[in-house]
């Protein structure tokens, strides 16, 4: 009986230990070497590398990543709520309405950023209408800036908020709704004090799955930010890359794994299966 | 209250689709600057004559293929093997590829291929982009099997084997078949991730595995070019096809 779930289980559980187990205890022993002459790890032990993830130099990034990402998380949320509503309340054409929002989840984030590049530049359409209307003679500097970075944040991850809000809001009891209605509360009454409260569970997971991968971001940074804009995301990348100190990069890593994973436990605890 | 959530829906959908589809009008455009000139397919021409793109479309097919094969096959076996009874092991293993930002998987694997590579002789390139890429598809293709799973009665599989069938002649005959749809669902899914993928790919591809997103990331970085507009349309008029009919099956 367990014999063919044995043999159906065993691919992905050797696939899940060696491409995600192996390699985060890696990232953990790298975390506390000291950087190698020539761009590896070696010897001794340290705790340095976490020693400088409160070094005022690197200070300034990881404050504006929280406040980028916290930012990003509150903002889809109060533009995907009143959405998730609209369409829970669409009646037959929520399949469609829902499309709509799966469609750009899954279409090449980068493309989309991309297209904001198109908008958002110096000669781009929003420069260019401008300036032909005669409303603005300079072009506005509306790209490579921390504002263009989190536009593309919230455009890029407005759908993980919206689904899941939606989830509850589909399978919430329409009959409390009523029953508030009929003991005379007025539509908003109902809407902040019987249908917000409820769906809470909806709600922290759309903001941790807006949160987690806004922290981490560094595609959207590095293109629509340019070089001033540098967050969490492009210091790891960097360490591996040009700056070449993987044990510094390990370090953040493991904190940006250690924060997601808390998060991850906050939301299944409210119920929220994924799996 | 009903009006007003109706024109905040359709401002948020304007929001969603609105720049892709100027992207797509300008791909057309016969002029390189944001005016119009009327229409042309100047830019489809040269796209189609730029061999870096072509090679790494190219690439990026093969990738996206092989990878699909192997993580719904083992995806779904393992959504099977977690429906008869569940992994605590597993799941969190799964829950965890999920939601670890892509930057910190890309830098993990790089550091275990690295790391790898000083006891077997291997290096970077196309089998290890196709490595990581069935690694993190799979936390997807379970969830979407699964959830089609919690809709199969047990019971089916069980009179099945009362009837003679193996255990696994059962799964094959009884339970695949129902589960179809999502396993398709789960691989076009699988096919979008993997085609699109720019943070981890670029972090363990070779340098005669370039694909086709890290070629746009490097003309994107350069700046607006109107190939890159076709590009872009191409491709998400491609992508949109496969999510719009994963959809379809999904709820089928």
């Amino acid at each position: 009986m367990t014999r063919l779930r044995t043999i159906f289980v065993t691919p992905a559980a050797v696939l899940m230990l060696v491409t995600i187990v192996v390699p985060a205890a890696i990232i953990c022993v790298y975390s506390v070497l000291s950087r190698g002459a020539y761009g590896g790890v070696e010897l001794p032990w340290t705790i340095e590398n976490y020693g400088r993830l409160i070094d005022p130099l690197y200070g300034g990034i990881f404050v504006r990543s929280v406040g980028l990402a916290a930012a990003a998380t509150v903002l889809c949320i109060l533009l995907g709520f009143p959405l998730a509503l609209f369409i829970a309340q669409s009646g037959a054409r929520r399949n469609l309405y829902l499309s709509l929002v799966i469609l750009p989840f899954w279409t090449s984030f980068l493309i989309r950023l991309y297209a904001w590049m198109f908008l958002l530049r110096d000669t781009g359409l929003i420069n260019t209408a401008l300036q032909s209307l005669g409303l603005i003679h300079q072009p506005l500097p509306l790209l490579y800036n921390t504002g263009a970075v989190l536009l593309g944040l919230v455009y890029g991850f407005l759908p993980f908020a919206v689904l899941p809000i939606y989830a509850t809001l589909e399978r919430l009891d329409k009959s409390l709704l009523e029953a508030a209605a009929d003991l005379g509360a007025r539509p908003l009454a109902v809407l902040t004090r019987v249908t917000l409260p409820l769906c809470a569970p909806g709600i922290g997971a759309a903001a941790i799955l807006v949160f987690v991968p806004s922290l981490g971001t560094y595609i959207t940074s590095d293109l629509l930010g340019g070089s001033k804009t540098i967050l969490i995301g492009n210091l790891v990348q960097n360490q591996f890359t040009t700056a070449r100190d993987w044990p510094f990069g390990a370090a953040i890593s493991i904190v940006l794994m250690i924060v997601a994973v808390m998060l991850m436990f906050a939301v299944r605890r409210r119920g929220e299966e994924l799996l | 209250m009903k009006r007003g959530l109706e024109v905040y829906a359709i401002a948020i959908y304007a929001f969603l689709h609105l720049p892709l589809l100027i992207l797509a009008i300008f791909s057309v455009n016969a002029s390189r600057f944001t005016a119009w000139q009327g229409f042309s397919l100047h830019w489809y021409q040269a796209m189609f004559a730029d061999r870096d793109l072509l090679e790494s479309a190219g690439n990026s097919l093969a990738i996206a293929v092989a990878s699909t094969a192997l993580s719904t096959v083992i995806g779904t076996l393992a959504a099977y093997a977690l429906w008869r009874r569940a992994s605590n092991w597993l799941a969190g293993g799964l829950y965890l590829s999920l939601v670890t930002p892509e930057i910190v998987t890309g830098v993990s694997l790089l550091a275990l291929f690295q790391w790898a590579f000083r006891y077997v002789d291997f290096r970077l390139g196309m089998h290890t982009v196709i490595l990581a890429h069935v690694s993190f598809s799979i936390a997807y293709v379970v969830v979407v099997v699964l959830a089609r799973l919690r809709g199969f009665d047990p019971a089916l599989e069980e009179a099945a084997q009362d009837l003679g069938a193996t255990e696994f002649a059962a799964f094959r005959r009884v339970t695949l078949p129902y589960l179809a749809p999502a396993v398709a669902a789960a691989a076009m899914l699988a096919f979008t991730i993997s085609i699109d993928d720019y943070v981890i790919t670029s972090l363990v591809a070779g340098v005669d595995s370039q694909t086709l997103p890290m070629v746009i990331y490097a003309m994107a970085r350069r700046g607006v070019s109107p190939v890159l507009n076709a590009v872009s349309t191409t491709i998400v008029v491609l992508l949109g096809t496969l999510v719009l009919l994963s959809e379809r099956l999904r709820r089928a």
